[in-house]
């Protein structure tokens, strides 16, 4: 029996170097290939080799939308496995565990699977393919077919062809070690499909996904400084990218990592870099070029616990008020939030979209959780919103005094390119006249500030018509709602799915495009709301605070409560967590 | 085209810089350095970081980039990789590229990338009024030093000795017939180019008169390839010398790196890409 009929959560725990990542990510692949849907979680500590490290894959028939709370199936490869995983361990759940590292007390009610892993790996002269024992094992309870089991082996493990012979002979052992002492049915198999009926999806991470969109924006120079946990980025684009006639520079540093986006993008091409907290707090001051001068880029800013190293593998959504308002002055920026992996590809294409056609810099936020897991997705090509491009001077412009900075009704004045004759301006970091040559006449400035700002105003006319700016879920006229964003999605969907089943109405938003905030979403949504939840991973509610600044007198006018749940961890919402605090929010409101 | 001039390339901005600023040299000897190369103007892109010496871009009739402190070198080094066809030239100052951007050199030397480099030393910080820079000799007295600076002034002709720059020289304001045929050769080097000027601060270090005692020209018989040789000359400091140091021409420049991995990169679509997360 599992938690719900249709998924199983399975945890594999261990020490780090001991290839624990390595079988977690395997099984989700495997998992995948057999028609099943994966959400995956992982954990890992900073140091290369030691430390424990936390695989977690949820596997489904459905749709899976969170990596679930409690563990169905824990494989532990050592003791400490267990002893930290045995608290969340349901009554049903059930243990695989190495018999030569782990002890497990007699007094244990659940289901065991001891397997002396070690053992046979030694046996096989090969002990470090433990692992691999225990993979066997695990995708033959789960009735995983060897053939396909074993071309998925073969195929992750490809660049290591010294050692694959002998982890496939350990993963053979396990898989035979299950044949031959375990007959009865595995309580947490699920049904598998067809091979034959298996529709098309693809198996990818966050980061991959991020990677792929800017190439499908057409994303022609990527510049980036390595940083956890936003480096996957780097390296996908880093293998892909001359394909498409684009190029990769690893900077000596974030600084220059913007600085050299910056002049990419003055030069004509689609640029952008990705970067964690650290790398961002760095690159704040080259954003504000970015917004003075008016040179697109898209920054990925893929979020880990703070404050400065902080926590650097672990996830948080602590950089909310440093993406939005981090710099000197006043620059227009746009802040896009993907809620999930496939977002994450969509949120790149749209990213570009806004960065080329305001000329202003895009800033994604993702974070490590959704960055570092895998997660199913159908794969089609079809496009959410039309993809833009930047407004290129006309001949006639550039026939006859050229102004790059042009103060227009819409803000939007025509980038002329080096190379362009009659289009020589100077990208200015000073204020500037409409030549870009240096001004700082009061009058000029605020004109210059404004036709600026004036960008915001048009995007936000824009983005109406645009298809996923703020997403809503459950009934409109429901007394409760939950204003989330990012990554906390899942949690969420799946709390409302289980409050729903109580009889509990909410319903909840989670607005895409964070700057500029979906407006008319949002006021939409507080119409029927007596009290909303901000569930967020960082400590000190920023998107409550932002959302109760921007939306004060609708709030004030309905008499609408805030509540939040701020959880700064490293580690992502439970479901539990959610409902509880809605009920609690409820009890309450509905108390007083 | 038609015969070019220095003065084409001038944008008619007056400059800001105190009358006998150095700079203005380097002003003069960079557009007739375009103007001997016939170079059109829509081809140049000048980037530049923060300082006195930074306000160049504005200066000059060509695309212009004035970024922030520190930076010229990524800024430039973005610009020629999104366009390998223009002329690109990052300009500052001993601050800029020596203090708070001091960490870019050593990597746009690796790297090789395919820009002119002109550092206007004036060895003070002039914008602010007259702070020591990294350049400023042991003992100097100003307001922010008022006992003297306890540093060693750097050598940057050593500096970009040592992280193997393929093109090093030094100029002197002073001297605008030899500064003008350097820019050009830095310009054609299709490899990372690396300038020092003496460029005097008439109001907060006037260099001149010192400058005019102590530098004399390279040796004829240098050999321009010896890297070992530019070490000992650059090794000298009570003496300045002035030309080129080192010129390696068998290096390939970055551009030409890039194009090549771009070239032998296997021809992918995205979705030949995406059948990988398929299985």
């Amino acid at each position: 029996m599992t938690q719900t009929e249709s998924t199983v959560v399975v945890r594999v725990g261990g020490e780090g170097g001991e290839g624990t990542i390595t079988i977690g990510d395997i099984f989700s692949r495997i998992a995948a290939r057999a028609g099943l849907e994966v959400y995956s979680f992982r954990t890992y500590p900073s140091e290369i080799k030691g430390g424990q490290v936390l695989y977690q894959a949820r596997i489904g028939t459905q749709r899976v939308m969170s990596e679930g709370d409690e563990a169905d199936v824990l494989v532990a490869m050592n003791q400490q496995a267990w002893t930290e995983c045995n608290d969340h361990l349901c009554s049903m759940s059930t243990l695989i565990y190495d018999t030569n590292a782990v002890e497990v007390p007699e007094s244990y009610g659940g289901v065991t699977y001891p397997i002396p892993a070690t053992e046979i790996a030694t046996d096989l002269d090969w002990a470090r393919g433990k692992n691999f024992v225990l993979l066997g094992a695990l995708t033959c309870l789960f009735n995983f077919d060897w053939e396909m089991t074993k071309a998925v082996v073969e195929r992750r493990m490809q660049r290591h062809k010294d050692t694959l012979t002998k982890n496939l002979a350990a993963l053979r052992k396990g898989y035979e070690y299950i044949q031959e002492h375990y007959t009865a049915p595995f309580d947490h198999a699920l049904p598998l499909p067809d091979p034959d009926t298996i529709e098309e999806r693809i198996l990818i991470t966050g980061a991959e996904a991020m990677a792929m969109g800017a190439l499908a924006a057409g994303c022609q120079f990527y510049s980036g400084y390595p940083i956890t946990p936003a480096t996957p980025i780097m390296e996908t684009l880093a293998k892909y990218l001359p394909s498409f006639g684009g190029t990769l520079v690893q900077a000596e540093d974030e600084i220059a990592s913007i600085n050299m986006i910056i002049g990419a993008a003055f030069a004509g091409k689609k640029a952008m870099t990705a970067t964690s907290g650290p790398g961002f707090s760095l690159m704040i001051e080259a954003l504000g070029l970015a917004g003075i001068t008016e040179v697109p880029i898209v920054l990925v800013n893929v979020q880990r616990a703070g404050p400065s190293t902080g926590l650097p593998t672990k996830t948080s959504q602590g950089d909310l008020f440093l993406t939005l308002y981090g710099g000197h002055g006043d620059a227009p920026r746009f802040v896009i939030a993907p809620d999930s992996v496939k977002d994450c590809y969509y949120s790149m294409i749209n990213a570009f979209s806004l960065a080329e056609y305001f000329q202003t810099p895009v800033i994604v936020l993702s974070d490590q959780a959704m960055a570092s897991r895998l997660e199913t997705m159908p794969w089609d090509t079809k496009l959410w919103n039309p993809v833009l491009e930047r407004r290129l001077p006309t001949e006639e412009e550039l026939a006859e005094d050229y102004r790059r900075y042009k103060d227009t009704e819409d803000g939007i004045s025509s980038m002329a390119l080096p190379g362009m004759s009659g289009g020589i301006y100077l990208a200015e970091s000073l204020e500037h006249n409409e030549y870009g040559y240096p001004d700082q006449d009061p009058a000029n400035h605020e004109k210059m500030m404004k036709k600026r700002a004036k960008k915001t105003e048009t995007a936000r006319k824009l983005l109406k018509d645009w298809a996923s700016t703020a997403r809503r879920w459950g009934e409109e006229d429901a007394a409760f709602g939950i204003i989330g964003w990012g990554s906390t999605r899942g949690a969420v969907r799946e709390a409302m799915d289980l409050l729903q089943k109580r009889g509990i109405k909410v319903e909840a938003i989670y607005p895409h495009t964070l700057l500029p905030m979906p407006d008319e979403a949002m006021l939409s949504f507080f119409k029927h709301k007596k009290a909303v939840l901000v569930p967020e991973l960082n400590f000190s509610s920023q998107l409550a605070r932002m959302v109760e600044h921007r939306y004060y007198k609708a709030l004030y006018k309905l008499n609408i409560q805030f509540h939040t749940l701020a959880k700064e961890q490293g580690v992502p919402f439970k479901v539990q967590e959610i409902c509880d605090a809605v009920v609690k929010m409820i009890a309450e409101e509905e108390g007083c | 085209m038609g015969q070019l001039k220095a003065k084409d390339y001038k944008s008619g901005v007056k400059p800001i810089w105190c009358p006998g600023c150095g700079d203005y040299a380097v002003l003069n000897a960079l557009t007739k350095a375009f103007a001997g190369l016939e170079i059109p103007h829509e081809e140049i892109v000048v980037a530049s970081g923060i300082g006195c010496s930074s306000r160049f871009p504005a200066f000059i009739k060509t695309y212009g980039f004035h970024g922030v402190h520190g930076r010229p070198l990524p800024l430039a080094t973005g610009i020629k990789l999104g366009n390998p066809d223009l002329t690109v030239v990052a300009v500052g100052g001993d601050g800029d590229g020596f203090s708070i951007g001091g960490g870019h050199m050593p990597h746009a030397a690796r790297r090789n990338i395919d820009i002119t480099y002109i550092v206007m030393d004036n060895s003070i910080y002039g914008m602010t009024k007259g702070q020591p820079s990294p350049t400023s000799p042991t003992g100097m007295h100003r307001k922010a030093a008022p006992y003297g600076t306890q540093e060693t002034p750097l050598n940057p002709i050593m500096m970009a000795l040592s992280y193997n720059a393929s093109f090093v020289a030094r100029c002197f304001s002073n001297k605008l017939k030899e500064m003008t045929d350097i820019i050009m050769q830095a310009i054609q080097h299709p490899g990372f180019a690396f300038i020092q000027v003496l460029s005097p601060c008439i109001t907060f270090n006037d260099t001149y008169a010192h400058y005019r005692e102590i530098t004399q020209l390279i040796p004829e018989d240098h050999d321009t390839s010896d890297l070992a040789a530019a070490l000992q000359l650059a090794l000298v400091t009570d003496t300045q010398y002035l030309g080129v140091f080192y010129h390696d021409k068998e290096r390939l420049g970055y551009c030409e790196r890039v194009r090549m991995v771009q070239e032998a990169a296997p021809k992918m679509s995205l979705d030949a890409i995406i059948e990988n997360y398929k299985r």
